[in-house]
């Protein structure tokens, strides 16, 4: 997907809303979907700024780490790495929960 | 994937030949809470929603696949009918 779409879904205005740190907020049912998402665990992901703060809109990501609300994920926003994760090739997702962080350090350069 | 409201229908008679026969929906998208969040935008239907429902839809050249093998020219497609959403307490 190219940046600007991606940073369209987030509200997020870095020119690459690469890989982001988001916390699960909630769970998606769905029993009405494309065939290629049937199985797929689907999650509401808030974006965060590295001192966990809110930033832009939630989103829709499919799980593929098993990860639970309430916790802080990695999130990649790009449709070739959404579909790896989810083991299936050309299916019609653009976010994916592909780790579960269990910890975060990082040095405030501002 | 986006949660959205389709809020509307978009009926074209000329259009590319790949388009023919797929409904073009008018989403809002939402926030968790439900709320207006950003702009409307058009996308295609794959999976039979309506107008007052809960969608999630893809954006990007992944919003082709759901009719593949037709190569369909469209940036967004909605792919789940929303049941319900649950947030953490």
């Amino acid at each position: 997907m190219p940046p600007l779409l991606a940073s369209w879904i987030t509200g997020i205005s870095s020119p690459d809303a690469d890989m982001q740190i988001c916390r699960v907020v909630g769970t998606v049912v769905s029993t009405q979907k494309n065939r290629k998402l049937e199985g797929a665990k689907l999650l509401l992901v808030q974006p965060l700024t590295l001192d966990g703060a809110a930033r832009g809109v939630a989103l829709i990501a499919i799980d593929s780490v098993g990860a639970g609300v309430g916790e802080r994920v990695l999130v990649v926003i790009e449709g070739k790495a959404a579909g790896d994760a989810l083991g299936k090739k050309a299916a019609a997702v653009d976010a994916a929960v592909i780790g579960i962080i269990d910890q975060l350090d990082y040095q405030d350069e501002a | 994937m986006q949660l959205a409201r389709v809020i509307g229908e978009v009926v074209s008679s000329v259009k590319d030949a790949n388009l023919v026969g797929i409904k073009l929906l008018v989403l809002q998208p939402v926030d968790a809470a439900g709320d207006k969040a950003g702009r409307t935008l058009v996308a295609l239907d794959s999976v039979g929603a309506g107008t007052g429902e809960h969608v999630f839809f893809v954006r990007g050249r992944e919003a082709a696949f759901p009719f593949y093998p037709v190569e369909v020219p469209t940036d967004a497609a909605i792919v789940g009918i929303v049941d319900h959403w649950d947030l953490e307490s």
